[in-house]
């Protein structure tokens, strides 16, 4: 089932949460709504799923308009982000609640909810749980057993709002690996909530990136992350160093470099150059088009060593990542000079920068 | 929640740590003045009651409560409190959950009009019922031409006993509610339910330790209520006497052992409803955050 | 944004619930209460004021008032107390103790006046061996002042128990591990984070006080301009159906109550806002 959402307008009081949104969302495919918290994602997740009516637009559910349809007569799968598990219920009974309330014509028999229900406790692995209460189940289960409950009603679309992220970093990851096997199995239109940027990247079919209530970016995961529209998305999507400088004869000067770039739109004036951590190389001898820095301190552990350095010209705050076995035939230490020499310079105007959600060097999520 | 199994781990915690440790004289003195006053000013007065109640004897006691005018002030209290606290119920529930699941602008002064009856004298609780219905009230000429009386008579009861009762149940429930939140409910609704199948299926289940909180207090209170009811009642016996009046008059005709034995079965009441009430906080706290309650002071 | 979310909520039943919790508020409270400034609007202001003024009532707000004060005050003292060994201490019954404090909201007033009567009469359980001393206590004010501790003990125990419950060791233990004395750390750090929570208690034990008829008629004797309390002045008034009367001395009562109740409020909220902050 596809979904179109159509010049959606949310305001909360002064508080403007999305801003004429327009968005498609193709049958079967894995959707990453992904942005900072405020951002409107999960306003939009949620109107999607008529639990927020908005103030203007339409919602369109295979082509049909929904925008009406009261929350129990859309076929949504909702999981919310603390899952919402009824807490007086036996987890089949959580699962086996849609159909229970069904009008009695529609209603299977006693049998028929009871087989139901058990195979969707094996889809998710957790049958031997049937009979324990929610509070008795870790939050990997729960999660689970949320996502159990709400197929269980055979949804046309399936809504995640943030689904991991009440989770520890181990959970999150193993179950980031089955969520997406099962969306291979099932194959029903899906959207997650998410503000975290490798979630979002490693789950998606598409990601759509958002701030401020709109739309920043859509697209598969690899064409956002190496084709930033803007500022902000390259930004959030993964660790990000900011050299302020200037566009002359279609160079970047900055920090002492002159920066060959890979998207300079601007004609001369000011500009802010994003480099990637990973796309800067070291090395000792000077290079005009390396930036002098000097280091001061050297993360080696792990399979990628970060190196952080500052500017010899601005004393401006660098970070650089490269492959351990290749730090150890660099023989740095802090205190060295070096010049860094970017792969990839990707220019934003200078006004943009502003709208950076976080500190630079901070990893997004 | 203060309830029991919490408060004394809580204790040991404090007493093993060394900054928190008192003095041993000072606890000794602590434990002494409070325990003495608790003694002197609760325990005493309930040792009293029983007491004075059987000094004359178990026959005299059971006299006392069989004795037709007593029985139809236990009929008449019974009466009051079937119709007060169904009543409060049904508001409480509709209150809570207009107030809890919505949003909406003069939210807090509802809440604050809600818990007005508690600020109010009861005598005043009464005295307002005189001067709606009574024989100079608003309605009291219009009610008599139908015959109907409402000051003096049992309606009147009932209608004081509502108002010094009313907010005992929505105000256990609201912030009960409001801290459940409203994602459960909007569960259900995503998963098809209509709006009577999620408030039966899923809002009261979680609700229910706290409304049964709320009704007891509200049933001690109705039961218990001597105030607004004394101003309403008209002292009929046998007819307008619930049971405290019942104990007033008796109390006021020197007859004490009586008054006493009928006294002892509101504090019968009062013993069986702190217990019930210890038993509900006891349930609710280790089942988990949300229902468990911090212990509010209740009027 | 997510705490939003209530606002337009999808649940249905918003304008059902909200009309009839507004409707019999309206029947059951608020019109009833109206009925005493509307009544009272009929008197003239001098008759107001000489109701109001007179000799008996004014004895009688002076000794309600009074008395109320000092029982909260007695109660906010041995409240302290009591919440501070319910959370602090363990010993045998403790149990028993705290289900017990409840006490004063279960019994019926009524019943408390009789017993409290029964004990500080002149041939009564301690009266009798109070009486030899030349002290006494039934029928007089001292006796309104046992009733009235004994129905506002719980309100300051119960507002004060659960902050000194959330208030962690650790506090303590920060200003023992900054050099305080066991003193200066209850003094300095733990009084102070309580206070809003004992005033509160305190507050609500006093208004209380003020309204309270059932447990105190019993021991007060009532003699007119002694130990007659304003309640109980309107019941005389109405008794003789001096329903004017009783309704002006009833709207100066109300009007002390709804700004004792804005008082509590705004204490309350204070508590609040200081729980946030020591969370």
């Amino acid at each position: 089932m596809s979904i179109r959402v159509e010049n959606i307008d949310k305001r909360f009081g002064a508080f403007t949460a999305l801003d004429d949104v327009t968005l498609d969302f193709r049958t079967g495919e894995l959707t990453a709504l992904l942005g900072p918290s405020g951002c409107g994602k999960t306003t939009l997740l949620r109107i999607i799923a008529g639990l927020e009516t908005a103030d203007s637009g339409r919602i369109l559910i295979s082509g049909e308009e929904t925008s009406d349809k009261p929350v129990r007569e859309r076929q949504v799968g909702f999981v919310f982000q603390h899952y919402a598990l009824f807490r007086h219920m036996s987890v089949f009974e959580n699962v086996a609640f849609g159909l229970r309330v069904k009008p009695r014509r529609e209603r299977p028999a006693e049998a028929e909810i009871r087989r139901r229900v058990m195979e969707l406790l094996d889809l998710v692995q957790l049958a031997w749980l049937a009979d324990r209460m929610p509070a008795q189940l870790s939050g990997g289960q729960r999660q689970r057993i949320a996502l159990a409950r709400a197929l269980a009603v055979e949804p046309q679309v399936l809504l995640l709002d943030e689904p991991f992220g009440a989770l520890d970093a181990k959970v999150r990851k193993e179950l980031r690996g089955w969520l997406r096997q099962l969306h291979e199995t099932l194959h029903i239109t899906s959207i997650f909530v998410t503000h975290d940027q490798e979630e979002a990247l490693e789950l998606a079919d598409r990601v759509v990136v958002m701030n401020r209530g709109r739309i920043e970016q859509a697209g598969p995961p690899q064409a956002v992350y190496e084709n930033p529209a803007n500022a902000f998305v390259h930004g959030f999507l993964g660790a990000s160093n900011i050299l302020r400088g200037t566009i002359r004869d279609g160079l970047f000067h900055a920090e002492g470099a002159s920066l060959p770039a890979r998207n300079i739109h601007e004609s001369n004036g000011e500009a802010v150059a994003y480099l990637r951590p990973h796309e800067l190389d070291m090395s000792r001898r000077p290079d005009p088009a390396g930036i002098p820095a000097e280091i001061r301190r050297i993360l080696a552990f792990g399979a990628l060593a970060r190196i952080e350095l500052v500017t010899l010209a601005g004393r401006v705050p660098l970070e650089v990542e490269l492959p351990q076995r290749d730090l150890a035939g660099l023989a740095l230490a802090p205190g060295d000079s070096v010049h860094l020499v970017p792969q990839g310079v990707n220019l934003f105007p200078s006004a943009e920068a502003g709208a950076l959600p976080r500190p630079v060097l901070a990893k997004a999520g | 929640m203060a309830g029991a199994t919490s408060a004394l781990s809580a204790s040991q915690h404090f007493e093993s740590r060394s900054a928190t440790r008192d003095h041993g004289l000072v606890r000794a003195l602590l434990l002494i003045l409070g325990l003495g006053f608790f003694a002197l000013f609760l325990v005493l007065p309930l040792v009293v009651v029983f007491a004075e109640a059987l000094r004359k004897g178990w026959d005299t006691y059971w006299a006392a409560l069989v004795e037709p005018d007593a029985l139809s002030a236990i009929r008449l209290t019974l009466l009051a409190a079937a119709i007060a606290v169904p009543l409060n119920l049904v508001f409480g529930v509709s209150a809570a959950w207009a107030i809890a699941k919505y949003r909406f602008r003069g939210k807090a002064l509802l809440t604050t009009l809600i818990d007005l009856p508690f600020s109010v004298s009861p005598v005043i609780a009464g005295l307002i019922y005189v001067l709606v219905f009574g024989a100079q009230g608003w309605f009291g000429p219009l009610l008599d031409g139908y015959d109907i009386r409402i000051i003096f008579a049992v309606p009147g009861i009932v209608l004081a006993t509502i108002f010094v009762t009313f907010p005992f149940i929505a105000r256990e429930l609201i912030p009960l509610m409001e801290a459940q939140g409203s994602e459960e409910e909007e569960a259900a609704l995503v998963l098809g339910a209509s709006g009577w199948q999620t408030f039966w299926r899923v809002t009261l289940p979680n609700i229910k330790w706290g409304l049964l909180y709320g009704v007891i207090l509200c049933n001690a209170r109705a039961m218990g209520e001597f105030g607004a009811v004394s101003v309403v009642s008209g002292h009929i016996r046998g007819l307008t006497n619930t049971m405290p009046l019942h104990v007033e008059i008796l109390y006021n005709e020197y007859q004490f052992a009586a008054a006493f034995a009928v006294a002892s079965l509101l504090a019968l009441l009062a013993l069986f409803t702190l217990a019930l009430k210890s038993v509900i906080e006891w349930r609710a706290s280790p089942k988990s955050e949300p229902e468990a309650r911090p212990k509010e002071p209740l009027p | 944004m997510m705490a939003n979310a209530a606002s337009r909520s999808v649940l249905p039943g918003f304008g059902l619930t909200l009309g009839f919790t507004i409707l019999y508020l309206s029947l059951i409270v608020l019109i009833p209460l109206a009925a005493v400034f509307v009544k009272t609007a009929t008197l003239s202001p001098e008759q107001i004021w000489a109701q109001i003024s007179a000799p008996r009532a004014v004895a009688s707000y002076r000794l309600t008032f009074g008395t109320a004060l000092l029982a909260a005050m007695v109660n906010a003292v041995f409240g302290l107390i009591l919440a501070w060994i319910l959370v602090r201490y363990s010993f045998p019954g403790k149990r028993l103790v705290d289900a017990l404090v409840d006490l004063p909201f279960a019994l019926p007033t009524a019943v408390a006046g009789i017993a409290l009567a029964a004990i500080y009469a002149k041939n009564g359980w301690i009266g009798q061996f109070l009486e030899p001393l030349g002290i006494r206590i039934a029928f007089t004010p001292a006796g309104i002042l046992v009733a009235l501790i004994f129905i506002g003990l719980p309100f300051v125990v119960r507002t004060v128990q659960p902050v000194l419950q959330d208030l962690d060791a650790e506090f303590e233990e920060a200003a023992a591990s900054l050099g305080a004395t066991r003193w200066q750390s209850v003094t300095r750090v733990v009084l102070p984070a309580i206070l809003p929570a004992l005033t509160t208690g305190f507050a609500l034990a006093f208004a209380r006080a003020v309204g309270e008829y059932g447990s105190v008629i019993f021991i007060a004797g009532n003699m007119p301009l002694v130990s007659e309390i304003t309640p109980l002045i309107i019941i005389t008034k109405l008794e003789q159906y001096d329903y004017a009367g009783a309704t002006a001395i009833a709207a100066v009562m109300l009007l002390i109550s709804f700004a004792l109740l804005l008082v509590i409020n705004l204490l309350q909220a204070w508590s609040a806002r200081r729980g946030r902050r020591d969370a």
